[in-house]
Order: structure tokens, then C-alpha cells, then sequence
């Protein structure tokens, strides 16, 4: 085989490409909430990373505390942080309309400092752990690499999440209330329409996204206060690229990023942590917008 | 005529100031002063809100580190090289991100810092988690003793009085006229013929080079240089810092810098040390919801009331 040629064993090229796929998957839905919440906002939500944590940590409490399964979180803990998020955008983001927008991210990033910081007073920065669902332990072996099955549940249900997003988005009655809403609030406020609290459910989904996204990393990454800090940033990267301009365009973006990094462990390890750095820079050379977007 | 009265009160309170606190921590404190009027040139009167700037901060504090206690270069010209060294750093980042504008350019800022920081992080020279420990003071012009905590602390107040001198005349000349112009109306800027983008890239080198000399005087106060310095906790610190005194303030970011390093001073020593991010997130929180205008923004606008 090619691989083999090239000095790579198949197993170590497939297993980087599907964590890969993994770490795009989750780029994915976590740079969709992001376009979800700029849409009607206009902010970049810093706290995203900090929310994604909180969806990791509620799955983890519902077992801890109420003996609940992970099939259970995986509805119930995005919906408690979505709602908590609904409380933040109600209580203080609101508060914000009318200033330049550049203090909606300063608000976020001053939450997110908040709340990773109680978690790790609480819990320290060593992880909980929390253990794969019993329906999706072992894998199969596909004859060039092994496919351990809560793998390839990742990153079916986040696929699944980023379709029911379109679909909510682009073929629903309040999707298209959201989609007139990005374009002219005003105007769809003046036909009857709640603005504010389609504002609100937009910030609730778009943070219900991010905790979803975290209850899927739950069983691979070891559930810790700061699982979100460092992940956030390369998804500011992965949103600079895309543009926030379209669903399918941060879906495509956020695997393609992942595929990338997930070569870039095989052939050059080193550079693994900074190659969609470098890609952004290179994007932002030759078409500053992003490849999605459409103004600048 | 009371702009200039109380800078000439600072001036002396600064002055006697190390008879009476720890020099270090006053050196701490001039260090994160300059770090914030620095940011603050490019955010309050460029308009463009960077949450990068620690890796010039962070990328001089290394490199005049290594240039004193590697190369052996006297401190002065390690802190030169090491302010150089961010202004080019700056020129990279600054083609790249004012491509962009707004929340775009915040989100590329910290883009490019985290990755600085990660070649911090595996760069041979930086020392890696352990930081580049142990850089000798040295001597002024070869004739004073730096280690004198007493002589450090006069030579940092007169690269801060310089540099601060140096933003406040870049503020007032017409170059930072017409920064300011780019940033009340960036589309009637360039109806008029300015070159806006040369204007913003200029102001951003300018702002990364004088956060560099900021990390490299913290440096040589220190006598170390770690991650910490690159963090972007970091660039969040200097935004907070900032946006406490006053944003598009001459002097806010200094008293916002002053508030914020006293306030670390306090709490590391008390049973609160650990809660130094939450006290910092949540004062993150009151400024932008109801004190967006700082220390020296509501100061002033208390004064034009009251005369």
C-alpha cells in the first residue's frame, strides 16, 4: 500500500485521520454555535469554551449525583446549560445592546474567566472521569484500522446535531424568523414578531450546541475545568477561516480542520498544535473574508 | 493646565513612591502600566481591540532574557533587542489581522498569539514549563549596579516616563489625529485619501514594540521570563487593566494597571489567592455592564460637569 511505502503502518495514518475527524467534529458544532449566536447577537460568544466545559460537567454530575446514563445527558445537560445561557443573555448580554459589539466579547470573556475558575477551586485542574456508555464499548476492526465504536458515535451525532441545525435553520417557520432576524431585527420586530426572545432561544441553542459538543468529549477527554480554554481558540481559528456566514460552510470547515491537524500528527508531530494557525494566516492572505464568507 | 499639574503629582508621588512600598512591586506595577498605555494606543484610539498582545509581551521577555544571559548583550541593548524583536513580531501579525476588523481582528490577534505560544512552548531557547530563569540584571552603561533594587526601580520609572511621553505625543501629533478619525469613521477616513491601512499597521507596531519593552523591563526586573508572560490570561489582563482606568484615556490604563496589580498583591497573600481569576472575571463583568468608561473616563466626565 501507499502508506506503507511512504513508512506509515495504515493503523497509525487511520487512527490520526479519525481523531481527526473527531477533533473536526466537534470544531463543527462548536463553530455552528458560534455562527448561531453571531447571527442575532452580534458577538462572539467567549464563554463558548468555558459552556462546552459546563455540558461536560453536567453530564458528568447527572451520573455522579442522580445515577442518570449518558443517554439521559445527552438531552438533559444541553438543556440545562442552553437555559442557563438563556439567563445570561437575558440578564447581562441584553444589557449590552446599543454599545459596540467588541463588549459583548469582553462580557463573555470575563464569564468564562468566572466560571472555570469556580470549577477548578472546586474540582482542581485533574479531570473527573466519566466512562463510555455500556451500548458503545469495544469497536470493530475494518481490516486497515480499528473503529472503536463511541468513536464513530461522535461523530454520527455531532453530524446529526450540525443536520437537525439546517434543518431547523433553513426549513422551519422559526428558522426563518431567525434568518430575517440576522438580516434586519427592526423590520421583523415591526411585523410582530418577539425579537428579544427569539434573541434569547438563539443564544440558548447556540450555548446548548456547545454543551451537547461537551457531553460527547466527556468519555474521550477526561471531564476538567479547563477542556474548553484551549479548544475555543483554535475555533475562533476555524471560524476566521470559514467565515460565520453559512451552516454548511463552518460543518465543512470544522472537519476539514480536523482532517488537517489529524495528518499533520502523522507526518510532522511537531507541528500538530499549530497547523490551523498557520492555515488561517495563509486563508487570511489570499482571501481575507474567509472561504465561506461573504462581506469582511 | 490640570492635565498637567496632576501628571506632575504622579511624577512625584512616583518618585518618593519606593521609600515607602516594595520597589519590586512598584517596578511590577511600571512594568504593567507601560504594558496597558501601550495596548491601549492601538484599542482607545485605533479602535481595534487586540487579545494578543501577550505574545509581545511575552516573545520580548524571552528574547531579552536570552540576549542578556545567553549572548551576554549589556542590559540595555537586551532591552532594545527585545522591543525590536516584538515591533517585528508585530508588523507579521498586523499585516495579517488588519485584514480584518472588529470581532474578526480580536478573534485573529488571539489566533496568532496562541500559536507564538505554542512555539514558545517547544522553542529550545524559552526553557520551556520551567520559563528562562536566572537573567542577570547587569549594569547601567556599565558604572551602576542594577541588582540595587533601589537603582532598577529609578531606571524603570525613566523608561516608563519616556515611553509614556512618547504615547502621549503619538496621541496628540496628527498621526494619531488621523487614527483617531480612522476610528470614530473608518469609511469618511478614507473618502478623504488617508491610507487607513498603513495608519493601523503603523499604530499596531508601534503598540507591540512598547508592549515588548514592557515584557522586556519585566525581564530584567525579574530576572526571569516564563509562559505565563504569553498566556493569553495575559492579554486578557491587560484588556481588563484598560478597560478599568479608561479606554481612549491617556493615563487610565497606568491606574487601571495600578489598581488591578495592587489588587494581586493583596489577594496572593490572603485566603483568596486561589479565586485571583474568578475577582478578576467578575470585575471584568461589573466594568463592561456599567463602568465602560473607567477610572480617568469618569473623572474627567465628573469634572466637565461640575465646571
Amino acid at each position: 500500500m501507499l502508506t506503507d511505502l511512504l513508512g506509515f503502518p495504515p493503523q497509525v495514518l487511520f487512527g490520526q485521520l479519525l481523531l481527526g475527524l473527531i477533533n473536526g467534529a466537534f470544531y463543527a458544532v462548536l463553530s455552528l454555535g458560534l455562527a448561531v449566536i453571531f447571527g442575532l447577537l452580534n458577538i462572539v460568544n467567549f464563554a463558548h469554551g468555558a459552556l462546552y466545559m459546563l455540558g461536560a460537567f453536567a453530564a458528568w454530575a447527572l451520573a455522579h449525583f442522580l445515577g442518570l446514563n449518558y443517554w439521559v445527558a445527552l438531552f438533559v445537560a444541553p438543556v440545562l446549560v442552553g437555559g442557563f445561557g438563556m439567563l445570561i443573555e437575558r440578564f447581562l448580554l441584553r444589557r449590552l445592546a446599543g454599545v459596540d459589539h467588541l463588549y459583548g466579547l469582553l462580557l463573555t470573556f470575563g464569564l468564562a474567566l468566572v466560571i472555570e475558575g469556580v470549577f477548578i477551586k472546586l474540582f482542581g485542574a485533574s479531570g473527573q472521569p466519566y466512562p463510555t456508555p455500556a451500548a458503545l464499548q469495544g469497536g470493530v476492526n475494518l481490516g486497515f484500522m480499528f473503529l472503536p465504536w463511541y468513536r464513530g458515535w461522535v461523530v454520527v451525532a455531532s453530524l446529526i446535531a450540525c443536520g437537525v441545525t439546517w434543518y431547523l435553520f433553513e426549513m422551519t417557520k422559526i428558522g426563518a424568523y431567525l434568518r430575517a432576524g440576522t438580516e434586519n431585527p427592526k423590520l421583523l420586530q415591526a411585523f410582530g414578531v418577539n425579537v428579544p426572545l427569539l434573541t434569547t432561544l438563539a443564544y440558548g441553542y447556540g450555548v446548548g450546541l456547545a454543551a451537547f459538543a461537551g457531553v460527547l468529549a466527556a468519555p474521550i477527554t477526561q471531564v476538567s475545568p479547563l477542556m474548553g480554554s484551549n479548544l475555543i481558540i483554535v475555533v475562533f481559528a476555524v471560524v476566521v477561516i470559514g467565515g460565520m456566514g453559512s451552516i454548511m460552510g463552518a460543518v465543512v470547515t470544522g472537519l476539514a480542520m480536523g482532517l488537517i491537524e489529524g495528518l499533520t500528527k502523522v507526518f510532522w508531530p511537531e507541528a500538530s498544535a499549530t497547523v490551523i494557525f498557520f492555515v488561517m494566516a495563509i486563508v487570511l492572505v489570499l482571501r481575507p473574508a474567509g472561504l465561506f464568507g461573504r462581506t469582511a | 493646565m490640570t492635565t498637567k499639574l496632576g501628571y506632575a503629582a504622579a511624577l512625584a508621588l512616583l518618585l518618593i513612591a519606593p521609600f515607602f512600598l516594595y520597589p519590586v512591586l512598584l517596578m511590577k506595577f511600571l512594568c504593567f502600566a507601560l504594558f496597558a498605555c501601550a495596548f491601549n494606543l492601538i484599542l482607545g484610539f485605533g479602535g481595534l481591540l487586540s487579545f494578543g498582545h501577550a505574545a509581545f509581551f511575552g516573545g520580548a521577555a524571552y528574547i531579552t532574557g536570552h540576549a542578556i544571559k545567553v549572548w551576554g548583550l549589556p542590559t540595555e541593548l537586551g532591552l532594545i533587542v527585545g522591543a525590536a524583536a516584538a515591533g517585528i513580531m508585530g508588523l507579521g501579525a498586523g499585516m495579517l489581522a488588519i485584514r480584518r476588523q472588529g470581532i474578526y481582528f480580536a478573534m485573529i490577534t488571539l489566533a496568532l498569539a496562541q500559536m507564538a505560544y505554542f512555539l514558545f512552548i517547544s522553542a529550545p531557547f524559552t526553557g520551556g514549563e520551567n520559563g528562562l530563569q536566572g537573567v542577570p540584571r547587569g549594569t547601567l552603561l556599565g558604572i551602576v549596579d542594577l541588582q540595587d533594587n533601589m537603582a532598577m526601580y529609578y531606571f524603570t520609572l525613566a523608561i516608563f516616563v519616556a515611553a509614556f511621553w512618547l504615547i502621549a505625543r503619538t496621541v496628540h501629533s496628527p498621526f494619531g489625529q488621523v487614527l483617531r478619525a480612522i476610528r470614530d469613521n473608518e469609511p469618511r477616513a478614507v473618502s478623504l485619501g488617508y491610507d487607513v491601512e498603513r495608519y493601523k499597521l503603523q499604530a499596531f507596531v508601534l503598540s507591540a514594540t512598547l508592549a515588548g519593552l514592557a515584557g522586556a523591563l519585566k525581564t530584567v526586573v525579574f530576572q526571569l521570563a516564563s509562559l505565563t508572560d504569553a498566556h493569553w490570561h495575559m492579554s486578557g489582563e491587560v484588556v481588563l487593566m484598560t478597560l478599568l482606568g479608561g479606554v481612549g484615556t491617556i493615563a487610565g490604563p497606568a491606574v487601571g494597571a495600578g489598581v488591578i496589580v495592587a489588587l494581586q498583591n493583596l489577594l496572593a497573600s490572603g485566603p483568596l489567592s486561589a479565586w485571583v481569576p474568578v475577582v478578576l472575571g467578575v470585575i471584568f463583568v461589573i466594568c463592561v455592564l456599567s463602568f465602560r468608561r473607567g477610572v480617568i473616563g469618569e473623572l474627567r466626565a465628573l469634572l466637565q460637569k461640575s465646571f
